[in-house]
């Protein structure tokens, strides 16, 4: 009897920690029948197991769930919020039961008659109840949550451990086995037993690994609990649930996360109507993610809410004596956020039940640092929060690279390699300047260090000869190192060194190779950093960090030129992609407008009239207003310069928004949204489509120009289709049926033209043909 | 009930190890180096499956090298902050009872028994230096900058 109750503890306890999620789940989407199915499969196990083991409270409020849920099932009611919340209270209260028969003790005394109360407000009529029953009983089995025991780590170790030696110990027979002499039936034997130990120890080397999932499963119930407590909507998005980590790590971890948690959805994400008055969603998005990044995990937790503010923290703890006043000016914007981790400040106005008593944030941070990781934080007020756990892959089983110099092997993380390249590659040179090496690869150009100058070993093998390994260390840019040999891909179980070798910060742990000796993994951020890499990302990151500290400037930053009429005239910087130059042949006046072929493209052309255009270049500003581009020709550029002045207003809206004082002389503002008004969004409005008549008998039509017809915003029709054709494309010497209004392209397959009066295009002349297409739809447009 | 010490032998010296820090002791065979790692590691050696960060004991005490090209190396296995360590000594000799609390050895010694000496203690085998293996691993970088 005792092994029953023992077997049906453990299986609820599974179904339990299943559920969690599902019910949240179920709740966003009440018509998801797979997971309303799965938890009526749970209060129907429940309740068939305790009328046999005489629970009775446990019946009634599994009874009563089941009833309610299979209304639902049959269609009878609406899962709403409160049916949710019953059925949410109800799975808590046979958790606690479960837990309490575990545990041995009486069933506790209570009243459960409220809870079933809840259940009941719309259930109408008797349910069906039999007829779901004995639908279910079957899927019930069949689609249960494997089995597990519980088992303790120690006991993992320790069989860890012996298969290890079990390994070593097979080498050592191995070795032996080959000086003597071979006998075929034995090395057969042999090699079996060698591939059931590498299974064995593979599989045992899991056993410790957990996905993280382990710990995100539980974060939809407690998010959507805690938002119901405070009265807000939050969106949980979880990503990244299948990074492996050692369990203890996950157990350490649990606590700070849920921590963080609370606050991100306590004091992070405002109330509804707060959000929507400060324009944001009414629903808070808090996304937890986890990756693996070289020799760390990072988890990342972050909310769309009222961000920190730093101000206030330096207010505090300037006031609690924390922090100097004189150092607290000092403080950058970074440092005023990590006051978050000192013990006794909370900016939070009031304590409520779930955080902000000021112990927290400070526990917080001690316990990840007691497990060697780090706690970032960085926030943008009325933005959010973003906060950064970094935890060491102790124990992560890591896919790794082993290469060697001069006989000495070491581990460089996969997940950090780019890609592996000779040194006398086709494509790759090596260069020194001034001592430091450069490599180049396929035209990219990328910093190169040796591995063996780094490690300080001389290595015999010629530094043509080295192979490369592009290396992108987390958050940083990429580099080569060079090594002398590459050998294998292995999977590595990662240990820390011990603190002396860690302190080179050249390595991120040991591991133990296949042949039993040890193997030092490389850390390629400390590589760099030893080896004199700059990495720019790195470099940018600290900028950022400082930026929003600056003053920012009023001033607009404007390029300053001269117009082919000689005005001076000043054009927003920010408009401006780049110059281009172009043959005055490339500018063509083309349906009632300038435009300009630049490579592939046809851009509005303004700043000038045809009559500008002389017979040389022409200068160009192309302008991008994020989705459309134009040209803008000039004379020449002026200077950079900043409009600090201020702007005389012009009477009439056109290409002159107003004068100003630029550089001490006035200048022309040109108004880039007239420009873009007048010049593209009049051609951008597409409307009814044109049509355009194509041949259906010539393939080369069909094939080739179909695609870039339809490309340049046609519908196509047939030869056959009587439907109006504002264009029609035909080879030269084709027939055209007259009395349609529309244009015709005519198309020549030699590139030559015929004649003075031949005005086909040659039917490879994209970008003729594209700027035919153009202007027969600007012709459309006006 | 005293505690137990182990006798070893480093830089020709018989000190005493306390035999409660010390797991096993081992022959050495392969060591792995360390590149630019602090001079008193040696390298790394596997011990059943597990990593040993090699102490060379006479680095440490900046007293030479030890002379590893011949191979076999006996050494005492020392667990600290859940890191395991072999300290290579010149030879492991007993274990004996300690006779007496550890009392500073009022002579001058060299700096770096200096640095890694907890005191003398009385035993059967006369009095012995006891070295505190925390030290002794630390090396004398670290302890210079601390």
């Amino acid at each position: 009897m005792d092994d029953l109750i023992a077997d049906f503890v453990a299986e609820c306890r599974e179904m339990l920690e299943a559920l969690g999620g599902e019910i949240v789940a179920w709740e966003a989407q009440p018509d998801d029948r797979a997971r309303l199915d799965s938890i009526f499969r749970f209060v129907h196990t429940v309740k068939g197991n305790c009328g046999f083991f005489e629970f009775p409270r446990l019946e009634a409020l599994s009874h009563a769930a089941e009833d309610a849920l299979a209304d639902v099932r049959a269609g009878r009611r609406h899962a709403d919020g409160s049916l949710v919340s019953a059925v949410l209270a109800v799975i808590d209260r046979i958790g606690e039961m479960v837990a309490a028969i575990e545990a041995g003790e009486e069933m506790p005394a209570g009243d459960d008659s409220a809870l079933i109360a809840s259940l009941e407000p719309g259930a109408e009529g008797p349910a069906a109840v039999p007829a779901a029953v004995t639908n279910m009983e079957g899927a019930s089995k069949a689609s249960a949550a494997p089995r597990t025991i519980r088992l303790s780590v120690e006991l993992l170790d320790r069989v860890m451990s012996t298969v290890s030696d079990m390994v070593l110990a097979r080498n050592e027979l191995a070795r032996r086995l080959r000086e003597s002499a071979s006998d075929v039936p034995v090395d057969g034997a042999f090699e079996r037993l060698s591939s059931i130990i590498a299974e064995m120890r593979d599989a045992i080397t899991r056993t410790r690994m957990q996905r993280i999932e382990n710990l995100f499963v539980g974060l939809p119930r407690m998010v959507r609990d805690l938002s119901a407590e405070l009265g807000k909507q939050v969106l949980v998005d979880i990503e990244g649930g299948d990074v492996e980590l050692d369990r203890e790590m996950i157990e350490m971890i649990r606590d700070p996360l849920t921590h963080i948690i609370r606050n991100a959805v306590d004091h992070g994400i405002e109330l509804p109507a707060d959000r929507l008055k400060l324009g944001k969603r009414e629903i808070g998005v808090l996304a937890v993610s986890a990756r693996q990044s070289g020799n760390q995990i990072l988890i990342g937790i972050h909310d769309d809410g009222r961000g920190i503010d730093g101000k206030k923290l330096v207010e505090k703890a300037v006031a609690s004596g924390a922090v100097a006043k004189d150092d607290a000016a000092q403080l950058s914007h970074r440092e005023q956020l990590a006051l978050i981790f000192e013990a006794g400040l909370s900016t939070a106005k009031q304590v409520t039940s779930i955080s902000g008593r000021g112990v927290g944030m400070d526990v917080v941070r001690s316990n990840i640092e007691r497990i060697g990781g780090i706690v970032e934080v960085d926030s943008r007020l009325g933005e959010g929060t973003r906060m950064t756990l970094r935890v060491p892959l102790t124990l992560t089983i890591i896919p790794a690279l082993t290469v060697s110099i001069a006989g000495h092997h070491f581990a460089i993380p996969r997940s950090a390699i780019e890609e592996i390249v000779r040194a006398n590659g086709e494509s790759v040179t090596l260069e020194n300047l001034g001592g430091a090496g450069v490599a180049t690869i396929r035209g990219r150009r990328v910093p190169a260090v040796s591995l063996a100058s780094i490690l300080g070993i001389a290595s015999d093998v010629e530094e043509q000869d080295r192979t490369l390994v592009v290396l992108r260390p987390a958050g940083g840019d990429v580099y080569a190192l060079s090594v002398d040999r590459i050998h294998d891909h292995e999977e590595l179980v990662v240990k820390p060194a011990a603190p002396a070798i860690m302190a080179t910060s050249l390595y991120a742990g040991t591991t133990l190779a296949d042949d039993g000796s040890p193997i030092l993994l490389m850390d390629p951020a400390g590589i760099a950093e030893v080896g004199g890499i700059k990495l720019e990302t790195l470099e940018r990151a600290a900028r950022i960090a400082e930026a929003p500290a600056a003053p920012v400037s009023k001033e607009t930053p404007v390029l300053l030129f001269r117009g082919l009429d000689g005005g001076r005239r000043a054009l927003r910087l920010a408009v401006v992609d780049r110059i281009e130059v172009v043959d005055a042949s490339a500018v063509k006046e083309a349906a009632g407008q300038l435009r300009v072929q630049v490579g592939d493209t046809i851009l509005p052309l303004a700043g000038a009239s045809a009559v500008d255009i002389g017979d040389e270049k022409v200068r160009l500003f192309r302008l991008n207003d994020g989705a459309q581009e134009m040209g803008y020709a000039f004379a020449e550029v002026i200077d950079f310069a900043a409009i600090e002045h201020e702007i005389i207003h012009a009477e009439r809206p056109g290409e002159v928004s107003g004068v100003s004082l630029v550089n001490d002389q006035p200048a022309e503002l040109i108004d880039a949204h007239w420009l873009f008004a007048n010049h593209v969004g009049s051609a951008a409005q597409a409307g009814e489509p044109l049509v355009c008549r194509l041949p259906e008998d010539d393939p080369w039509m069909q094939n080739m120009l179909r695609p870039i017809v339809e490309a340049a915003g046609y519908r196509v029709v047939g030869g056959d289709d009587t439907t109006a054709a504002d264009l029609v494309i035909v080879s030269r010497d084709a027939e055209v049926t007259t009395g349609e209004s529309s244009r015709t392209i005519r198309l020549r397959p030699e590139p030559e033209a015929a004649g003075k009066k031949d005005e086909s295009i040659y039917r490879y002349d994209r970008a003729g043909l594209l700027m035919a297409l153009k202007s027969a739809s600007g012709g459309k447009g006006r | 009930m005293n505690e137990l010490l182990l006798i070893v032998a480093i830089a020709g010296e018989r000190v005493a190890l306390p035999a409660a820090a010390v797991e096993s002791v081992v022959e050495l065979e392969t060591l792995t180096p360390v590149p630019r790692a602090p001079q008193h590691v040696a390298g790394l050696s596997a011990l059943r499956s597990r990593v040993l960060t090699v102490i060379d004991c006479m680095r440490s005490l900046e007293l030479g090298d030890t002379d590893c090209s011949d191979g076999i190396r006996e050494a005492a296995v020392i667990e600290l902050d859940g890191h395991h360590y072999a300290l290579i000594v010149d030879q492991v000799e007993d274990v004996v009872e300690a006779l007496s609390e550890p009392v500073a050895v009022r002579a001058a010694m060299e700096p770096g028994w200096e640095r890694v000496a907890q005191g003398m203690v009385e035993t059967e085998q006369g009095p012995l230096l006891l070295i505190d293996v925390t030290a002794l691993i630390a090396g004398p970088d670290v302890r210079a900058a601390a």
